[in-house]
């Protein structure tokens, strides 16, 4: 290597700066969703069985048809529901919460 | 009553066994009867690093079958006779270990010692779950690396989930973290996670970084524990880590590189 190439391999090292960088990144967005997954109740694949036991006395609606959300942040937890019904004659979309 | 310390990370090959026995021997340096346990039955390794293997005559296994007392079982250690090692089973399989009779064991130890320091085996098969039970404290061992720090957040959730102080209510576990495997001048270079990234993403209290060194495997190699090595960068940050575990306030050493002057730059390496 060279006088000036020890020069340069500094400069050249700014642009390779970064695995670290890449690493940290992947690993902010796996650890929240791993967490997340983790502070689920264990319940809620439970309770969306039974909702949808209770929505099928009044609308054919299949499982797909529900989207349970959970999310937490320091002072709460939300828990959303999300029902569509199907697309029928005087359709409407129903939103519970 | 004795603080029950777990030595743990989840991944392989992190420095769990190296910092048990740094720990342990730190510990009953400074005057604490201190108990060491192997939890990795059927993988003992403990022991090797120990310096003690030849001197193994029953181990944890046979004090849970009650085919020995722990009197029997513990080895004391020719260094400093405060530490007493109790060796993992070579011959059996983890399924060995009952809560129950692990348990008992532990209250047996409390009774006699001021810290059991139990290394974890890897994994969190039952084994692992075995270690972390009883633990009051955990020491969770991670290198600056994507695959371990995942580990080392899994084990957190499994820490705060099903330990006896998560299952009873009770104050929850103290967690700390040690970095081990530490490069500076890689983390300089910008291709290694540093301090601040790992301590970002885990958030749990500093116990030490102990830095990447050719003198852990010397002293493995020579069954010393490393803190024994006074001389070597990873000797004194496990006696960093004692200190600060038990309560000392320090900085954090061997996280900068050592400093090159412009004509070592040039022509140095």
């Amino acid at each position: 290597m060279g006088l000036l190439d020890r020069f340069r391999s500094n400069t050249s090292n700014q642009q390779v700066r970064g695995s670290a960088v890449v690493a940290k990144e992947r690993l902010q967005i796996l650890v929240a969703h791993d967490r997340a997954e983790r502070n689920r109740p264990p319940y809620l694949n439970q309770l969306k069985e039974d909702i949808l036991i209770v929505v099928r006395k009044y609308v054919n609606v299949d499982l797909n048809a529900i989207q349970v959300t959970y999310e937490q942040d320091e002072r709460r937890e939300i828990l959303e529901l999300n029902i569509t019904f199907p697309d029928t004659s005087h359709s409407h979309n129903h939103d519970a919460k | 009553m004795a603080r029950i310390i777990v030595i743990t990370s989840g991944k392989g090959g992190v420095g769990k066994t190296t910092t048990s026995s740094a720990l342990a021997m730190g510990l009953a340096l400074r005057g604490h009867r201190t108990a060491v346990i192997d939890f990795d039955v059927g993988l003992r390794n403990l022991d090797l690093v120990m310096g003690c293997e030849r001197r193994v005559v029953y181990d944890f296994v046979n004090v849970l079958n009650s085919e020995a007392n722990l009197t029997q079982a513990l080895i004391k250690d020719k260094r400093c006779e405060n530490l007493f090692i109790l060796p993992a089973s070579q011959t059996r399989d983890k399924s060995s270990l009952k809560r129950e009779g692990v348990g008992r064991v532990m209250e047996e130890l409390s009774r006699g010692f001021d810290y059991v320091v139990c290394d974890s085996p890897a994994g969190i098969e039952h084994g692992a779950m075995m270690a972390m039970y009883y633990a009051d404290d955990a020491i969770i061992v991670t290198n600056p690396e994507i695959s371990s720090v995942r580990d080392s957040d899994r084990m957190l959730g499994i820490l705060a989930g099903k330990s006896r102080r998560a299952e009873t209510a009770a104050t929850p576990i103290r967690e700390y973290l040690l970095l081990s495997r530490y490069d500076p001048e890689r983390v300089q270079r910008g291709d290694m996670m540093s301090v601040d990234d790992v301590q970002e993403i885990l958030s749990l209290e500093l116990l030490g970084v102990v830095p990447e060194s050719k003198a852990v495997l010397t002293a493995s190699n020579a069954g010393t524990p490393i803190i024994l090595d006074k001389e070597s960068d990873a000797g004194q940050a496990y006696s960093d880590v004692v200190k600060r575990y038990l309560g000392e306030r320090l900085p954090h050493r061997f996280i900068e590189t050592t400093k090159k002057g412009l004509l070592n730059r040039l022509f140095g390496e």
